[in-house]
């Protein structure tokens, strides 16, 4: 009995499981890096204007209270009704970076509200202009308070690489189905992905604790 | 632009979507009150300075939040299948989803007993308490103010990831949004009014555990926002 | 009657506390000084058994703290603490923190806790507070309902772990009072302090308490003007 674990599986097995989980990683990246450009700029919004605030809250409030799913195949489907036919990984990222965004304003914003207003103004009194005191003082602390949060989302974002398979994206957990239909050794498969998806969460959390540590209070 | 926008198969199934929308939400709630009984042992259990106690559970806390919740219901579906037991769409689902949502809950507990300070605690054993009596009227009372907004949104999150039972089978509100717009090529107009559907969920439960909050927990003045 | 014997403890390599004796009777009230750091506190903390002991005994009327027999929440009936933080729980108003003890631990109806709190609150000075929750009260009388919900239990024995330090100067002075208040009333006090005055005018006998053990014990006049040791010396003459 035990010898048929390994029928099936062969070192291409993992080639083809090492190949998802590099495209999980691009995607990943790729949507982490959009993602917080574009959280920086809604959550500096939503801090400075109250009508930028009113006017981006629904967008936040329905990335947040819609499934993930559901938004790439909704996305998928409206371009498609527009006749743009991006490829998976396009449409991938547009819907990840817009969603992981939404998340990402929340805690720029918790981040910015968390800058001591005694502290800002102690920083225009010392004679900086807006620009100068956002970039000296406001930004280092709000980033550094920011910085957990915008871990477990980036985070977060790795793993909703996984939804992008529905529409046809062969990133990790794609790869892993194939393989269990290919091979029919679920479990090993299973255990082989789990454990990727898991050492490439556990070695950002502790690179990132460290950098939390390194940074000087 | 070619494409024509038929929303009549959507509206003659809506009767259908609001069932599975139940389905969703019977999954969520079992998924999170059980998740949240576990989740406190969890907690304690990581708090815990016995290895018999702590291994266990930071080992279920680090695989749940480390891993997809889709990647959780493959290992329970497909897995559990591997070793021929083949559970339900259904019963993989509660059990995957469970298992998410005791992991992160346990964290949200975590995070609120440390907020409390041990002296609490110590001043109620210096009274003559025994320890489940401190926690049960000194501490646990503190703690749930502190957690009832995460623990919200946590429930909310279950909510959302059910959706994920689709792809192994699952007859939530996205599992028959998506066999009826296989059916009939609505892919946009079905999955546009699931999108509703499921907004309209969270809103409700959004508001209602808001005003739920501000009778059931004690000491919650509806502070902080979701 | 507290009798402390050779008692030793350490964090690991640091020893805190270096083969302590001491005595205490019914009706005494010994004040316990020294400088920061010397491990007073913890000393108080042993006493109940909220610390643990690595070496000697602690009775309390003949029950040794540390026995592995010992029902630790039975003998924390008789003795009642009130840390230098009030620990006064948040969530309950004065009256629900006073006799939360006697409902959940004595097991008495929510009628008689609730008067037995009334009375100590009263004793203490609080009785116009009873529905204030402890973020409405000053950090004296946190103190004093501290003081208040330890006295529901009825103690024989009040320790006191530098319950003024974290107050403001002008809130000191309604703390010391009530523990002169109890003083005269018979109650038998261990209390760490800083406040000379008090262990000066109010105790039976003062203790210098320095790097982890009693130096020096004796009547209040003899410590505080011709001590025997010349660290006891050297502490006072600093005052």
């Amino acid at each position: 009995m035990s010898n048929t674990y390994f029928v099936g599986l062969s070192f291409q097995s993992l080639l083809f499981l090492l190949e998802g989980a590099g495209r999980t990683l691009l995607l990943g990246f790729c949507a982490g890096f959009f993602g917080t450009l574009l959280g920086l700029t809604i959550g500096w919004l939503r801090f400075q204007s109250r009508i930028a605030a009113a006017v981006l809250a629904p967008y936040v409030d329905i990335c947040r209270s819609v499934p993930l799913l559901i938004q790439i195949i909704l996305v998928n489907a409206l371009l498609g009704v527009f006749g743009v036919y991006w490829n998976a990984f396009t449409t991938g990222l547009l819907v990840l970076a817009l969603y992981a965004g939404a998340y990402f304003s929340e805690v720029f914003r918790a981040g910015l509200h968390s800058v001591p207003i005694a502290t800002i103004r102690a920083g225009r009194a010392l004679g900086l202009n807006g620009l100068q005191n956002l970039a000296h003082v406001v930004m280092p602390i709000a980033t550094r308070v920011a910085f957990p949060g915008w871990v477990n989302i980036f985070l977060g974002t790795l793993k909703d690489t996984s939804l992008v398979a529905v529409i046809g994206y062969v990133e990790l957990l794609h790869a892993t189905q194939i393989l269990i239909t290919q091979t029919q050794q679920a479990l090993i498969v299973l255990l082989g992905s789990g454990a990727v998806y898991f050492i490439m969460c556990a070695v950002i959390s502790s690179l990132s604790r460290r950098f939390e540590i390194g940074i000087p209070k | 632009m070619a494409y024509q926008f038929d929303w009549a198969p959507v509206w003659h199934a809506i009767p259908q979507l609001l069932s599975a929308s139940l389905v969703s939400l019977q999954i969520a709630a079992l998924a999170f009150f059980v998740g949240a009984v576990i989740a406190f042992f969890l907690a304690l259990g990581k708090l815990s300075p016995h290895r018999l106690f702590s291994f266990p559970a930071k080992a279920w806390i680090e695989l749940a939040r480390n891993t997809p919740c889709l990647f959780q219901i493959y290992m329970i579906y497909f897995g559990l299948g591997a070793l021929s037991i083949n559970l339900s769409p259904y019963v993989s689902v509660l059990i995957a989803i469970t298992f998410n949502n005791a992991g992160y809950s346990a964290e949200i507990i975590r995070g609120g007993l440390a907020a409390i300070p041990p002296a609490q605690h110590q001043s109620a054993r210096g009274l003559g308490m025994s320890s489940a009596s401190a926690y049960m009227w000194v501490v646990i009372p503190q703690l749930l103010p502190v957690i009832y907004l995460p623990s919200v949104s946590q429930f909310i999150w279950s909510l959302l990831n059910s959706s994920l039972g689709m792809i192994v089978g699952l007859n939530d509100l996205t599992g028959v949004a998506y066999q009826l717009q296989s059916v009939t090529f609505r892919t946009f107009e079905f999955f546009a009014v699931t999108a509703v559907i499921y907004y309209v969920m969270v809103k409700i439960i959004t508001t209602l555990s808001w005003i739920a909050g501000l009778y059931l927990v004690p000491g919650w003045s509806g502070s902080g926002r979701r | 009657m507290i009798t402390i014997q050779d008692v030793k403890k350490s964090y690991g390599a640091a020893v805190v506390l270096n083969s302590v004796n001491l005595t205490v009777d019914k009706g005494e009230v010994v004040s316990i000084i020294g400088p920061s750091g010397s491990g007073k506190s913890t000393l108080l903390q042993c006493i109940n058994g909220l610390e643990a002991i690595q070496g000697g005994t602690i009775n309390v009327d003949g029950t040794s703290v540390h026995a592995r027999g010992t029902n630790l929440n039975r003998l924390r009936q008789k003795i009642g603490i009130v840390f230098q933080q009030f620990n006064a729980f948040p969530h309950l108003t004065a009256l629900q923190n006073a006799a939360l003890a006697p409902r959940r631990v004595l097991k008495l109806s929510k009628k008689e806790s609730h008067d037995r709190a009334r009375v100590q609150l009263e004793h203490v000075g609080l009785g116009d507070k009873l529905d204030f929750y402890p973020q409405q009260l000053s950090g004296g009388q946190q103190q004093r309902l501290a003081i208040a919900r330890a006295l529901t239990m009825s103690p024989s024995y009040m320790l006191f772990d530098e319950v003024t330090s974290a107050l403001d100067p002008e809130l000191v002075k309604e703390v010391l009072d009530t523990m002169r208040m109890l003083a005269r009333e018979g109650m038998t006090i261990v209390a760490v302090t800083h406040e000379m005055s008090f262990a000066r005018d109010v105790s039976t006998r003062v203790a210098f308490f320095d790097r982890g053990m009693v130096l020096e014990v004796g009547e209040p006049r003899k410590i505080f003007s011709k001590p025997a040791h010349a660290r006891t010396q050297e502490f006072i003459s600093r005052l």
